[in-house]
């Protein structure tokens, strides 16, 4: 039996009328790395936002890392990591003083900053830019750093939002490399896409239409399910009758 | 007719310190589509700057609809229509303030383009009262596009139009490009996604300010230099951990659900030798096939070209 690290149960969040998700139920367990894709304005970044306990669910229920995110956001920050496509690390600090701040930030003590610091060098042979400003490091660069960033706390779970939106497509595959040696060690990953490609590499995915989960599968099964040759395909099938044609 | 002519058009920035354009020559045909296709910093803006005469040249020229970019720049600006990657019209003025807005300032009106507009603005007109800074994004990028397109310019220039956007809606956009190129208007876009090269004339691919290779996307394709394999199994992770290590193998990388592998040495001799190791290997549902390469496999190989090949690769946890 794999263990659940993210269940909600009709977790809902309404702006007024606006129902922005509604009532959706699903499981991610650990290790997974659980692809969650949907059309602009299906609802993915406010469901991501009650998840990562940023905000409150007008009704329903979620479970991130063993606390509700309703009663315990606080504790859910704790055992979480966040990525965001909009970078997110300081640019006027330098590599080395970003892995110490955030790695301070997450609790970590100095010892184990050190050697995490010493890790995360060498895994992104950084060797010789320690010193340099982030701002000026390429978009690729950035992303990988922010994204190691993001576990050095080893968190149970981190969320991914777009992260290679943008980035060139060797450097969209060495992220994956990482994000797979993450799953490897237990750390479970969340994240959206608008590359169909990479919707490939999770092992399973959710398709968001209008604020519902219409899918929820792994990669092969969902195509054999819409008859697609591709995710593209698959996509396209759920997603061209949303009714929110908004964004 | 060429109705934009780069020669040798070059732009620093930080007094010298950072080449964003690097001696970019191009040309493109009259009521064509032009793409500029790359990741981010690859100098894709800059140019689109540099010919919307909102940035001078270090060097080079360059000129649109006949004129050239530092002489003639006033004209330029009558006859393009632009789109900037970040949202730049005005957020507290209303959708259709907006457009009267950029209307006026082109000394023409909204009734006199109509046409050319009406099949997109007819999506957002029914918020027409609204506010653009409370638009969604996918109604921004319309109303965004209505304002370039309003004066009838003969040249539109387009940047990443289409980045952040969903799918469907991606498809949706180039849907109306290919309408906006039947009434000759010329178009130059940028973007990031290599999957819509396709829906290009002509393409260049771009890295790091240089041009990578420019022609149509099916000459790009055919000029992939060697046969092009994909390949899957069980266990995709440990399959490309152990395809990297081999001799057999030039380059591996993860494409969708197979990993696309090029032979160091590629004869059917190779191919069988490779499935006969990988079982013995453990590899189960072994599946390896001659593929057609994509722009995006294109673009990997211009990229590591004369790279070794662990270029592809990060360095193990310790």
């Amino acid at each position: 039996m794999k263990d659940v690290v993210i269940s909600t149960d009709k977790l809902t969040k309404q702006f007024g009328e606006f129902v922005a998700v509604d009532a959706i139920s699903f499981e991610v367990y650990q290790g997974e790395i659980f692809g969650f894709l949907g059309a602009n304005g299906a609802g993915k970044t406010t469901a991501m936002r009650m998840l990562c306990g940023l905000s409150k669910p007008s009704s329903g229920t979620a479970m991130v890392a063993g606390f509700d995110v309703s009663r315990h956001p606080e504790q859910v920050k704790k055992h979480i990591g966040y990525m965001s496509q909009k970078f997110s690390l300081y640019e006027d600090l330098s590599i080395q003083e970003n892995i110490r701040f955030f790695g301070g930030i997450y609790g970590l003590k100095d010892k184990e900053i050190r050697q995490k610091s010493k890790d995360l060098i060498e895994q992104l042979g950084l060797g010789q830019e320690l010193g340099k400003m982030v701002g000026s490091l390429p978009l690729g660069w950035k992303q990988k750093l922010a994204f190691s960033v993001a576990v050095i706390h080893e968190p149970k779970i981190v969320f991914l939002d777009e992260p290679t939106g943008g980035v060139d497509p060797i450097t969209r595959r060495q992220f994956w490399d990482l994000i797979y040696a993450a799953s490897d060690r237990g750390i479970t990953v969340f994240v959206s896409t608008h590359y169909m490609d990479e919707a490939e590499y999770c092992n399973r995915i959710s398709m968001m239409v209008d604020g519902t989960i219409k899918a929820l599968d792994a990669p092969a099964q969902l195509k054999r399910t819409y008859g697609a040759r591709s995710m593209d395909e698959v996509f396209f099938e759920l997603a061209r009758n949303a009714s929110r044609k908004a964004d | 007719m060429k109705d934009v002519v780069l020669n040798k058009l070059r732009k620093t920035y930080n007094k010298g310190g950072l080449l964003a354009v690097d001696d970019v020559s191009l040309e493109v045909e009259q009521g064509s589509i032009f793409g500029l296709i790359g990741p981010d910093g690859a100098g894709k803006s800059s140019i689109f700057r540099m010919l919307t005469t909102l940035l001078l040249p270090d060097g080079g020229s360059a000129s649109v609809h006949g004129f050239d970019m530092v002489r003639d720049y006033k004209k330029i600006r009558n006859s393009v229509g632009y789109m900037p990657g970040r949202f730049s019209l005005y957020q507290d003025l209303s959708v259709e303030e907006n457009l009267k807005f950029f209307a006026t300032v082109f000394g023409t009106t909204i009734t006199a383009n109509y046409d050319l507009i009406r099949e997109i603005y007819v999506q957002i007109e029914p918020f027409k009262k609204r506010r653009a800074g409370q638009l969604s994004g996918g109604m921004k990028q319309k109303l965004a596009l209505c304002c370039a397109l309003i004066h009838r310019p003969s040249v539109l220039f387009l940047d990443e139009p289409t980045t952040g956007v969903d799918a469907v809606s991606r498809k949706e956009f180039w849907e109306m490009l290919k309408r906006l190129k039947t009434q000759g208007i010329t178009i130059m876009v940028s973007t990031p996604y290599m999957d819509e090269a396709g829906l290009c004339e002509r393409i260049a691919l771009m890295q790091a300010g240089k041009v990578m290779s420019i022609n149509t996307p099916d000459q790009i394709i055919q000029q992939y230099p060697s046969p092009l394999y994909a390949i899957k199994a069980s266990r995709m992770s440990k399959l490309l951990q152990e395809l990297r290590t081999m001799r057999e193998i030039a380059h591996c990388y993860a494409f969708g659900e197979y990993l696309h592998l090029v032979f160091t040495n590629d004869n059917q001799v190779t191919q069988q030798h490779l499935l006969v190791l990988l079982r013995q290997k453990g590899h189960e549902d072994l599946e390896l096939l001659p593929v057609t390469p994509t722009i995006e496999d294109c673009f990997i190989e211009l990229m590591t070209a004369g790279t070794e090949p662990s270029g592809l690769t990060l360095k193990p946890l310790p």
